[in-house]
């Protein structure tokens, strides 16, 4: 008689697999993706697709070369990688430069730690952080929202509404003012403003947060934390003085802070694994965002907010323990 | 809290329990129970009668054992059990099938019973019940509360959680009126007033059928469960039916519980009103290759092979062959393993369902760690336990850990959690048998 397998319980495996997992991510961003491409145009997809080919390309590299360990670039992360990484910088970007953050991005963010799973750090952030710091001028130089448009060079470019803010506040300015040069708050839902490529539409990026929630692609916990307390905090500060702080849905509609919450802040590898910790984490990235908002040089914090609190997850980790079963026992 | 919803692929449950002959031979295992196995008290070249005690387990935990068949004994013999080690068995070669004297063989339905709590606890002991949803655990002994401890409930677990098996479904179906007398058995030998049949909502014939028949029984009720795994564990089933969690290392007794599989239930039935000790069991011959998905009811010590056998054979394709469920059960390396009184079932893989998915890095999605049904970090404990950190294993409390399976189960990266958590907890187990001298 032929051999048996022989393996320990249980002998059924769910059908999600890691790249299972990545590519639901992958598909949920698709609207943001397409409000990209609809209101940025050709330079939204080309720097897209760039920052997905380098990312798969450099991890093959350093896993067949410098690893030579198994090549692993279609499980789906190193896409998400390159997505997410040019979700974060202005459509307009060299594509040179896309290529040297996805080197950063992939390289010192991800394998230099051993790879999916290891990185402590968000790699999509530590190469939005990196070109930030070392290409200052291209990376704060956002084109303007146009409806489909093939332009490639001579974009129109203006400041994106949290630089408008900040420039203005910081010449005191009153917020009101400020405000009526800026689209109202349904454009900004929709994504009709100045910001980097992938950040601008709320509404379709809280679509595919949705559909992650609903497929348990990620939990609810992190990403209602951080809007909710970065909403709280800044409530606070419109309600002492709203003629410095503008009020919380403005906050909430402009920059990052929804692909922060949703995709950024959410990522596995970065973020802690119990749900009181979550919540901790989430937290903390909402107060942080809005800390840098309010009084940090950048207009905008929520990169530097999630890697601050990436660096505090084995911290939380150690912290905040699941409810243990028979644990606190209240019975009778 | 936890849980994971495998697949059901309840295939045999419109199988009516089919009682198999007994084959030609068997081999009896000493160790069917948990804790101390009998002594036989029959030698090569014996006769012995089916329902003739065999072996006895005068230990505090252990269980007696009884001929299963009328036949002689051929010799004691290590054999290899479901575990895949060579244990002690008695085997016995068959000669008919002549029964011990006062085991009444009629079916007709038995209810007035005028024995005391006393003299069904020696009954109960006397046919060496132990529990028969898998753990097999002396029945006795849980039905003698310790000084101290008062039971208020009796619960019985008519969850069946594993997917594909069946035994315990039909079970219920064919001897629903037995079972209740058992309960009432149970209830009887403990002093409790209350006692709860719960059962997944996946059986709905079969709640509906108990509820009916409990309407004539004081004090015995159904619940419908929620369809999850494990549902069935002893600590989530008491939780879910009356909402106490039974403290970490502790009994079910601590929160006023007693549990007991319907399959034990019966069994006390058929011990305490037919004098029939136990040597039979249901078990579910089930797989998506095999050809007749069965109920059978088997005499204990049958191979595996003649149960396969009765099904339809052993398929061509088939690439594992599992003793129990598919979350818990053992995969077997011999198909001439012996029925036991804990076999549930026997399930056939074919290739392609056996082998565990590839191994990939850990991402810590905390899924492993969000349907523990025990609050523990799967993640954790395993690579903790893979490095022999084993003060910190305990302190994660590994040792609450029952190995359902579920962090396995769900693991994108199929990490063999559990593998490592099963070694940590040996480690543990003797480190603190150690300490306590």
């Amino acid at each position: 008689m032929k051999l048996l397998t022989v393996s320990g319980s249980p002998h059924y495996h769910a059908k999600e697999s890691v790249s299972s997992l990545m590519y639901g991510v992958i598909f949920s961003l698709i609207p943001a993706m397409l409000v990209s491409f609809y209101f940025f145009g050709l330079p939204a997809i080309l720097i897209t697709l760039t920052a997905v080919v380098s990312c798969m390309f450099f991890e093959f590299i350093i896993q067949k070369y410098l690893i030579k360990g198994p090549v692993t670039i279609f499980d789906g992360s190193a896409i998400i990688t390159g997505v997410l990484l040019a979700f974060n910088v202005p459509a307009n970007l060299p594509l040179g430069l896309m290529v040297i953050g996805s080197a950063v991005a992939i390289g010192m963010g991800k394998m230099t730690f051993g790879g999916l799973g290891k990185n402590p750090f968000n790699p999509a952030l530590v190469g939005r952080v990196f070109l930030m710091i070392s290409f200052p001028v291209q990376m704060t130089t956002y084109p303007k929202p146009t409806a489909f448009t093939t332009q490639l060079t001579d974009v129109v470019t203006g400041p994106t509404p949290l630089t408008a803010l900040k420039d203005g506040v910081t010449q005191g300015v009153p917020v009101s003012e400020i405000m009526t040069q800026l689209p109202e708050y349904g454009r900004l839902l929709i994504g009709n403003m100045g910001g980097s490529a992938g950040e601008i539409s709320a509404i379709a990026i809280i679509l595919g947060g949705i559909y992650m929630v609903i497929k348990k692609i990620i939990s609810w916990h992190i990403p209602v934390t951080f809007i909710g307390s970065a909403a709280i905090f800044a409530a606070l500060f419109w309600l002492i003085n709203p003629e410095v702080y503008p009020d919380p849905v403005f906050q909430l509609l402009t920059g990052g802070l929804m692909l922060g919450a949703i995709y950024m802040a959410t990522d596995y590898t970065t973020s802690p694994m119990a749900p009181w910790g979550m919540i901790i984490f989430g937290v903390g990235c909402g107060l942080l965002t809005m800390i840098i908002r309010f009084f940090g040089a950048y207009p905008e914090g929520v990169a530097f907010s999630i890697l601050i609190m990436n660096a505090f997850v084995p911290l939380i980790n150690r912290g905040f323990k699941p409810k243990r079963f028979g644990e606190e026992v209240k019975n009778g | 809290m936890g849980g994971v919803h495998p697949p059901e692929n309840k295939l045999a449950e419109k199988q009516t329990i089919e009682r198999l002959d007994p084959p030609k031979s068997v081999a009896i295992p000493l160790a069917q129970h948990l804790g101390v196995p009998a002594e036989p008290v029959v030698a090569r070249g014996d006769q012995v009668k089916t329902g003739q005690r065999i072996a006895k387990g005068e230990a505090f935990i252990s269980a007696h054992i009884h001929s299963s068949v009328s036949g002689k004994v051929k010799k004691v013999d290590a054999v290899v059990d479901a575990s895949g080690y060579r244990k002690k068995a008695i085997i016995i070669d068959v000669e008919g099938d002549e029964w011990e004297e006062g085991i009444e063989l009629d079916e007709g339905l038995q209810k007035q019973c005028d024995l005391d709590a006393k003299e069904i606890m020696t009954k109960v002991q006397e046919a060496g019940i132990v529990g028969m949803g898998g753990a097999t655990f002396p029945s006795h002994v849980k039905l003698n509360v310790p000084k101290g401890k008062k039971a208020e409930y009796l619960i019985i677990n008519g969850v069946e959680c594993e997917p594909c098996l069946t035994a315990d479904h039909r079970l219920m179906m064919e001897k629903g009126e037995e079972i209740m007398v058992g309960i009432e058995l149970q209830m009887k030998a403990l002093g409790v007033k209350q006692a709860i049949i719960g059962i997944e909502q996946n059986k709905p014939d079969a709640i509906q059928h108990l509820t009916r028949l409990a309407a004539d029984y004081d004090g015995i009720s159904v619940q419908a469960l929620e369809v999850k795994y494990p549902q069935g564990a002893e600590k989530q089933l008491i939780k879910a039916l009356i909402n106490r969690e039974v403290p970490s290392g502790k009994l079910p007794i601590e929160v006023g519980c007693v549990v007991h599989n319907v399959g034990t239930a019966f069994a006390v039935y058929e011990a305490v009103q037919k004098n029939k000790p136990l040597i039979e069991r249901v078990v579910t011959v089930s797989g998506t290759s095999v050809k007749k998905p069965s109920n059978f009811m088997a005499r204990i010590g049958t191979p595996v092979s003649a149960l396969i056998e009765a099904a339809g054979g052993l398929p061509e394709d088939t690439g594992k062959v599992i003793n129990g469920g598919p979350m818990m059960g053992k995969a077997l390396n011999d198909l001439e393993v012996p029925v036991t009184k804990g076999t549930s079932g026997i399930l056939i893989f074919t290739e392609n369902e056996s082998p565990r998915p590839p191994e990939q890095n850990c991402i810590r999605c905390a899924r492993c760690l969000t349907i523990c049904p025990m609050g523990l970090e799967p993640y954790l404990l395993a690579q903790l336990a893979e490095k022999q950190r084993l003060e910190e294993c305990e302190d994660e409390r590994i040792m609450d850990c029952m190995e359902c399976g579920s962090c396995l189960y769900i693991c994108p990266s199929a990490k063999p959690l559990l593998d490592h958590i099963r070694v940590g907890k040996t480690r543990v187990g003797k480190m603190i048998r150690e300490r306590s001298g």
